[in-house]
Order: C-alpha cells, then structure tokens, then sequence
C-alpha cells in the first residue's frame, strides 16, 4: 500500500451569509494516491467544487474551513495545508498542486498574449530567462498539441477555441510538473469529440509526469473513463468512496446507486429510467441525521435520528449508511 | 405511426455575415444546409451533434421562428413556407417548444397562473374558468402542486421550471413538441424525473416530439430515430439502435465513441477525431467531414456525399459507408 500523496481530514467549510449559513462541507475525508486519479462526483451543491477550493486554500469571504486537516506528503515529511502561511501556500500552489477549471476564459486574462500570460509564472516560479521562457513555452504548448505554437504564442485567448483554451490550462498546470493536478469539471463546456481530446491528454500527462489528479465532474462517464477511485458526495458529505469498479458494479449506498440508474444507459434501451424523489437539500445546520434519509427508498428509523459515519465495509470501500453496514455487518 | 406528421424538404436557412477588416467582405453562413426529413405521427426523431452543427437552427427553422431561406416544411400537411401570419398563427398552436434553460424560458414577473394561461389567452381559447381549470389539470399532469400557480418562476427549483414549461407547451393541446436540450442544464437525478415524464406525456397524449441534445445517451433513451447533424448537413439518420450500435457515418463513429461511457472498462476506445470543427463560415469544399475523416479519399474533397439507403429507415452522406463498417466495432 502507497503512502497517500494527499489526505483531505474531516474537512467542514461554511459559508456565513448574513441570513443563514450554509454547511457546504461536513466532514469531508479522502485520500489520494501519488499518481492516481481520484473522481469527485456529485450533483450540483454537493460540495465537490468547494472541497477542491479549500485544498487549494482559495474558499474566500463569506467562505470559512472551520474544521480538518489537509495533508500533503512531501519527501518524508508530512504538512498541513491549514497550517501553512499565506507566503508557504503560495509556494504550493502552482508548483506542487495546479489546478484548471471549467471555463478556461476566466483564468485566463483577455487582454493579455497566450505567450506573455504562459512565459510570466515560468519566469517566476522557475526562474527562467525571457529566451529559455520562450522556448519553454513553445515546448508546453507543442506537448498539449497546439499546431505552429510558436505563431500561437503572440495570439490572444479570444483567438483559440475552448479545446484550445482548456489545451493552454493544461500547459500552465502541468509547467512546474506538480505532483497533483485539480480539474475541475475540465471537459463540462466542451463538445463530446473535443471533451474525449482533453480527457486523452490529461492521462497521458499523468503518464509522463507522474502528476495524481482530482478529476471534480458531475459526468460519471468521465470518472469511469479517466479513474482508479472515486468519491461520491451528497450534500456535503462523502457517501460512498471505493476503487471504480467496485462502485460502478456493486455501490452499496443507496444514493450511489440511484444515481448509476438514473443515467440514460448509451447501449441498452430501458423503458423507464430510475429516478430519485425531490432535490438534493441545502444544509443549514448541523447534521445529525442521514442528508439522504428523506428521499431514500431504504431508510429505516435510525437514518432519521442518527448520522452514519464513513465506514469502510471492505478494504478501500467506505460507505456512509446504516443499512448498507448493517447488510455487512449480517454478513460476517 | 407510417403517417408523417412533420417533413421538410430542401430546407436551407443561412444568415448574412460580414467579415474582415471593417466587416466590408459579406458571406453566408449556411446554419442548416438541405436538409430533408420526416417524423411520423406520435414517434421521436432525436437531433444530435456538436455545438455549431445546426441542430437548434433547424428546430426553430421548422417551426417557422426563423423563416427559411429556402425549402419547404409540411405539417399535418400544409406547407408552411410562406403561409399567411394568420393561417401560421393557427398552425403553430399545435407545434410548441421547451428550452434549455427553463428560467430564462418563463417571464419572472408573471405568476404560473398567468404564465400558463398566457397561450390560451392569446389564441382566444376558453373563459376565464376554462383557462384555470386546464391549468390546474396541467399542473397535476406534470406534477407540480396545485398551490404553485399563485407563485412565481423563481421560487421553483430548475426541474420545477421544467415542469411548468412543459405544462405550458401542453395548453394548447399541440401535436408536436421540439424538445431543444430540455434537461442539459438539471443535474442527472432531476434529468430522469423530467425524461420521464416526457415519455409519459408522449404516450397519454399521443405526442411527436422532436428532441434535440448534445447528449447522445439521453436521445437515445427518448427516440425511436435518430438524426445527426455536422455543419449545418443531416449526415446520418436511422433507428436508434442502428445509430449507437452500428454507425455507417465515420463523424457518428467517432461522435459515439468519444461519449464517456460509465462502464468501467481497462482500456479506453481509440477512435479520436483530431482538430476542431471548422467554422461553419469557411466550410470544407465536398464532404464537410474530410479534412477530419479518417477515410477519406481525395473525392471526399470534390463531390459532396448524399444521404443513401443502408437498410431499414437508415441513410448515410458517405461515399465510403461500405468500408466504414468493416472497422466497426
């Protein structure tokens, strides 16, 4: 068993509004492996985007990590990302964690060449002179498969298509060759042939650089495509966590399971789809009941009074829920 | 079910666009480029294809919310190019529309009463009481609660506003319902409730929808056919079934195999498109698929494919249709 490269510890976040609070992260554990790609899944408002955020240390006003330890591995020590300053978490991100996003338009600035804005942090983060800056960025956009990068470099982000953009990010992130990678829903605004592109070349940067990924998407095509485990949240929560093909062919908790028949199947012709009563739920308050429990077709009292913890029902897969536990529990 | 109830002919609908410096160079931007199908009464043609691909110009092309450049559109067996505003205005009761986004569908200051009512005001239809009655029944067939017609679109969560924009295509009591990627922006449990419903809807009140999406999976599971669109041309068309499983069209081929199947499997499938889809301004000369097919000859560059029979209700635009399958699979 590896040593994990990232271990994110009962996490909370909470977002202070003035009228309420939102418990966007409840107790959030995970870890990953250096060198593997972890899914995040979950419906819109599940935290997955906000969990991302906080290991980035980005979760800003009315934003608060209230609670957890997010631990980076480094050589044979071990640091908590809480912990550090802003100056040390500077130093980490981009160099060891880089991160990408769903709109590649907003992180990177209109007004500015796709070289100047490429060239600028390898200059800073890497020290490299205007010439061997150039030529640096000449060979990322080359590798994520930009034609004639060297004309492209004096072009501005408006001039590429959204592949191309997302291409661009990918440069950026991988230029320091960290060892984990964040995308954040990378390929959702992408058309289908474009998407499979992007999702190719992530995986074969993790093939040369060795770099981990935390890929967040709603898509659990992508995450059976792109992943070694994943992580399934519901209102704030890690329900079930496991390596994919035990999740995909055996979830055990209800709403993982719900959630793999409620997609239109490509290769089967169903009459019916299942579906899930309601809407995921905003967390106001402390939980201290099941978050699934009102729209779940298997509940029993408990679910109700007490919140189950994440429990691992066989090594590597954890699941949060009385029911599946207790199934296991009959079992042995 | 062999009675087609919608069918266009040749339709064309360009824009004018300008281009270069000063927008002095005027070109034509072909949207939808002769493209000619029918949909039978109470089936599904699903639409599918990239952004750009003339999927949504066609929907509201046909529905005569774009007038078309050229090509005809019959349904129910008038044709509808050039008909007079008032006898259209008729005709387009029995055709309505769902959007996307449901919200931006829905006018944020009229309450659900007043939203579904609106349609049947307009077109003259009923009294006061009539028009509430049918919305309380619409609003019980689609699922809502009947204490939601005071209140307004914004208090509804994304599959509610669905739900009453659906409710308010069914005032009218329509034939045809083009269904433009009704559920893209609801998150995939909210999708399936929606989805459906659809279908349900479809069965009760003996429905033809025209269903178009991106998502391939999802038009799947709604349609009985399939179309598929690449810069403005219908490349492929044909059962289900056929389109998914046994693709003729090398653009359907690599459109199904890049859909992340959620499956896991050990190795991912290997047929990649390379490259973007050309702006629909500058279209590749012939076949507009050549510069990115994998089969393509030097013929593909000069004479433009059209669509041929390859078996039951199946057509594909490819010269080389017959070497494509052998690869297959």
């Amino acid at each position: 068993m590896n040593e994990p490269l990232l271990e994110v510890k009962n996490l909370q976040v909470r977002f202070y509004l003035s009228e309420r609070t939102v418990y966007a992260v409840n107790d959030v554990s995970f870890t990953v492996e250096p060198g593997q790609v972890v899914g995040l899944v979950g419906e819109s408002g599940c935290g997955k985007s906000v969990t991302s955020l906080a290991i980035m240390r980005l979760i800003q006003k009315p934003g608060r990590i209230d609670a957890g330890q997010i631990l980076l591995r480094e050589r044979n020590k071990t640091v908590d990302l809480l912990r550090l300053s802003t100056k040390e978490i500077e130093q980490v991100r981009g160099n060891r964690i880089s991160m990408i996003f769903q709109d590649p338009m907003t992180s990177l600035n209109p007004v500015l060449t796709i070289g100047y804005q490429l060239m600028e942090p390898l200059k800073l983060h890497r020290g490299l002179s205007a010439e061997e800056a150039r030529r640096e960025a000449v060979r990322l956009l080359a590798r994520v498969g930009i034609p004639e990068p060297e004309g492209r470099l004096k072009e501005y982000p408006h001039q590429y298509s959204g592949g191309m953009r997302q291409r661009v990010m990918i440069a950026m992130a991988a230029a320091c060759s960290p060892d984990l990678l964040i995308a954040d829903e990378p390929s959702t605004a992408l058309d289908v042939t474009i998407q499979a592109q992007i999702l190719d070349l992530l995986l074969e940067l993790k093939q040369d650089l060795g770099t981990a990924i935390i890929i967040i998407t709603h898509d659990l095509g992508v995450i059976a495509e792109m992943a070694q485990k994943v992580v399934v949240m519901y209102a704030g929560t890690v329900v079930e966590s496991g390596p994919i093909k035990t999740i995909f062919s055996t979830p055990q908790h209800p709403y993982t399971e719900a959630l793999m028949y409620s997609i239109p199947p490509l290769h089967a012709a169903p009459e019916r789809l299942a579906t899930i009563k309601g809407a995921p739920p905003l967390i106001l308050a402390e939980l201290t009941h099941c978050p699934f429990e009102p729209r779940c077709a298997k509940r029993i009292a408990r679910c109700a009074e007490e919140r189950p913890p994440l429990l691992e029902l066989e090594p590597d897969h954890a699941c949060a829920c009385w029911v599946a536990q207790a199934q296991i529990g009959e079992v042995q | 079910m062999t009675e087609a109830i919608v069918q266009t002919v040749d339709l064309v609908k360009s824009f004018a666009v300008r281009r270069g410096f000063f927008a002095q160079r005027k070109t034509r931007l072909y949207a939808v480029d002769r493209v000619s199908l029918s949909i039978n009464a109470g089936e599904t043609l699903g639409l599918v294809g990239e952004s750009g691909c003339g999927k949504s110009t066609l929907g509201l092309t046909l529905m005569q919310l774009y007038e078309p450049t050229s090509g005809q559109v019959y349904f129910d067996g008038d044709n509808l190019v050039g008909m007079p505003s008032a006898q259209l205005n008729k005709v387009r009761r029995k055709m309505q529309m769902i959007y996307q986004d449901p919200y931006a569908a829905l006018d944020p200051r009229m309450n659900i009463e007043e939203i579904l009512t609106e349609p049947m005001i307009i077109h003259g239809i009923g009294t006061r009481h009539e028009r509430l009655a049918e919305a309380r029944r619409l609003m019980d067939i689609v699922g809502l609660p009947q204490d939601a017609l005071g209140r307004f679109p914004s208090e509804f969560s994304g599959g509610q506003q669905q739900r009453i924009g659906i409710a308010r295509a069914l005032m009218l009591q329509p034939k045809l319902i083009i269904c433009d990627e009704p559920v893209s922006s609801l998150d995939v449990s909210v999708q399936a409730q929606i989805l459906n419903l659809l279908r349900d809807l479809q069965k009760e009140f003996d429905l033809t929808y025209l269903f178009i999406s991106h998502n391939i999976a999802v038009t799947r599971f709604m349609s009985r056919r399939i179309g598929v669109m690449y810069l403005g041309r219908l490349t492929e068309i044909g059962p289900g079934a056929t389109i998914v499983e046994q693709p003729r069209h090398p653009y359907t081929q690599a459109l199904i195999s890049a859909v992340p199947d959620p499956q896991p499997t050990d190795t991912r499938r290997q047929r990649r498109l390379s490259g973007d889809v050309p702006s629909p301004i500058d279209r590749p000369s012939g076949c507009t698929f050549h510069p990115r097919c994998p089969f393509a000859q030097a013929e593909c560059a000069n004479t433009e494919p059209q669509l041929r029979p390859f078996g039951p209700e199946h057509f594909v635009a490819c010269h080389f249709a017959e070497k494509t399958a052998a690869t297959t699979s």
